[in-house]
């Protein structure tokens, strides 16, 4: 039995709290990740999945329940706090980087996520070798591109900079949030293939919100359907690779 | 050719303005408002300190020290109680006018028959005017290394991305409302490490100096941008200090043109008005594109 790396506890996520319009986003939501787990997380619009990111990562604070990483509570630590362990990439790719820096420098603020930043210089040139490395394994010219601003990259290339960013420290969880929607279907399948080489290759526990369900069935080990706020369907191994689409889409009829 | 020298110096005093604002209006990416009030602040700090008998030096460091907490104050608004960044500048700007009086004791303070930084042995030896750009210069330089030595560190880097994408910045685990109390408290300790200066220059302090100060510094910033096109950050932070002298050339200009001092505050809203919708008039009249045409031969 693998020990559990993650664990929301009946967690319970209200908006416009004490308002007419306060709604239920995450009603008593139980979800348990495992160290290695690549869990691809469906759920029609509403359905709280980004909310589930930003329970994780601190930006929405919670209204009861428990989220423990290694069994520690960390249900009221802050987002600064968090970024230890979590990296993320957002859907929008002017989310992920900085645009007035340029790569590198966009590199060298990830490499020290959740670390303390001091008064040392920050060395840049001792590390272009190695982000020119990193940077050309993305196969799009970005390691071309080192001292450009990201505000002038391509979509694409800014959010495999971003993705990039997300994984230079080994984040202990990985949030992608809809990571490829914004781009155009070629390049955002090619940006799939390196995620998917990515989180193999390094053994790292990620969650990744699509909206496409063929991603969904091709990626990882474990998919779960969020409905309500709840997690309504989680399915693991060998049962995930014999799910077929046609099962997915009745069961969502079936829900909805 | 003392009155070039003159107006060199002007520029060199005022320029710390333009780099303390700099801080918060590029790097940040917000106007500061409590500028117009940290300005007369240090101003009156370093007048009533050096009145009382405190060495100049020790003045105007603790005109920078005050400038800082009442940039803490605007930060604190801003960041812990959520009050938009321009009411929160114009809260503390209003709130430093009665603390200057209060400081000061009345609306105007002379530093005549008192020592400033301007009357030590070395400064007071040189020709006229030469004072204030020694100085000036002295300061402007080791400012600038400082601050440009900061942002390469990586907490300055850290400072440059909150400015540039916060959420990014805090996916990273930058804290950003520390970083925005920073930036804050360094900008206004040095504008008003810049009223220090320039009261000690003008030889007394007045609670109504501070008026116009924002547009004063971000001329400097706009007009160096203009002047001399893209450039690095290092290179922007220098071209601070240039457009500081070049702004005092054209308001030396202006008055030469007939203009009394009392139009100085309209003539330098105008002038930075003008300069900050040249990116607009340059796409209206694509002047690269008619400038490079005339320089065409026939094809």
């Amino acid at each position: 039995m693998t020990k559990p790396l993650l664990e929301l506890k009946n967690v319970v996520l209200k908006v416009n709290r004490n308002t007419p319009e306060e709604i239920t986003i995450l009603d008593h939501l139980n979800l348990t990740i495992n160290a290695g787990d690549f869990i691809t997380v469906l759920g029609s619009n509403g359905a709280g999945k980004s909310t589930l990111f930003n329970a994780i990562g601190g930006d929405l604070s919670i209204d009861s329940g428990q989220i423990l990483l290694n069994g520690k509570d960390i249900s009221h630590d802050s987002v600064e706090k968090r970024t230890s362990f979590l990296g993320r990439v957002f859907q929008d790719p002017k989310l992920g980087t900085a645009p007035r820096m340029n790569v590198a420098e966009n590199l060298l603020l990830a490499e020290r996520r959740g670390q303390r930043r001091g008064l040392m210089p920050r060395n840049l040139n001792r590390h272009m070798a190695h982000y020119k490395e990193l940077t050309a394994t993305m196969h799009n010219g970005l390691d071309e591109r080192l001292t450009t601003a990201t505000g002038n990259l391509s979509g694409g290339q800014r959010q495999a900079l971003s993705f990039l960013m997300a994984t230079l420290k080994r984040p202990e969880i990985l949030l992608l949030d809809e990571h490829t929607a914004a781009l155009d279907p070629r390049t955002g399948q090619d940006l799939m293939h390196l995620t998917n080489e990515r989180v193999s290759q390094d053994n790292l526990t990620c969650l990744m919100i699509t909206h496409h369900m063929e991603d969904a069935l091709t990626y990882g080990n474990r998919l779960i359907v969020l409905h309500h706020g709840k997690v309504t369907y989680d399915v693991a191994g060998d049962k995930k690779q014999a799910l077929t689409s046609e099962q997915l889409y009745s069961f969502f009829a079936e829900i909805e | 050719m003392s009155l070039a020298v003159s107006t060199i110096g002007q520029g060199l005093l005022w320029a710390v303005l333009g780099v303390g604002l700099f801080l918060t209006f590029r790097i940040l990416d917000f106007a500061d408002m409590t500028v117009e009030g940290t300005f007369p602040l240090g101003a009156a700090t370093a007048v009533a300190a050096i009145s009382n008998g405190m060495n100049p030096l020790l003045a105007t460091l603790l005109a920078f020290a005050i400038g800082a907490i009442a940039g803490l104050i605007t930060g604190l608004l801003y960041t812990k109680g959520h009050i938009p960044i321009l009411l929160a500048g114009i809260l503390v700007m209003t709130a430093c006018y009665s603390v200057n009086l209060r400081i000061m004791g009345r609306a105007n303070v002379s530093l005549l028959g008192k020592s400033t930084l301007f009357k030590n042995h070395f400064l007071a030896s040189l020709p006229q005017y030469f004072d204030s750009v020694v100085l000036g210069a002295a300061v402007m330089i080791v400012i600038t290394t400082l601050v440009i030595y900061f942002l390469q560190t990586e907490l300055g880097q850290g400072f440059i991305a909150t400015g540039d994408n916060q959420t990014m910045a805090r996916s990273l685990g930058i804290n950003t409302d520390n970083m925005k109390i920073m930036g804050l408290m360094v900008s206004n300790g040095l504008i008003a490490f810049g009223g220090a200066l320039v009261a000690q220059n003008n030889g007394y302090s007045d609670v109504n100096m501070g008026i116009g100060i924002i547009v004063i510094a971000l001329a400097s910033i706009i007009i160096g941008e203009v002047a001399f096109g893209d450039l690095t950050l290092n290179q922007r932070l220098v071209a601070v200090t240039l457009g500081s002298i070049l702004y005092r050339f054209v308001l030396l200009l202006v008055l030469k043109l007939g203009f009394s001092a009392n139009d100085l505050n309209l003539i330098s809203s105008i002038i930075l008005a003008i300069c900050m919708m040249l990116p607009v008039f340059k796409n209206i009249f694509n002047f690269k594109h008619i400038l490079k045409r005339g320089l065409d031969t026939n094809d």
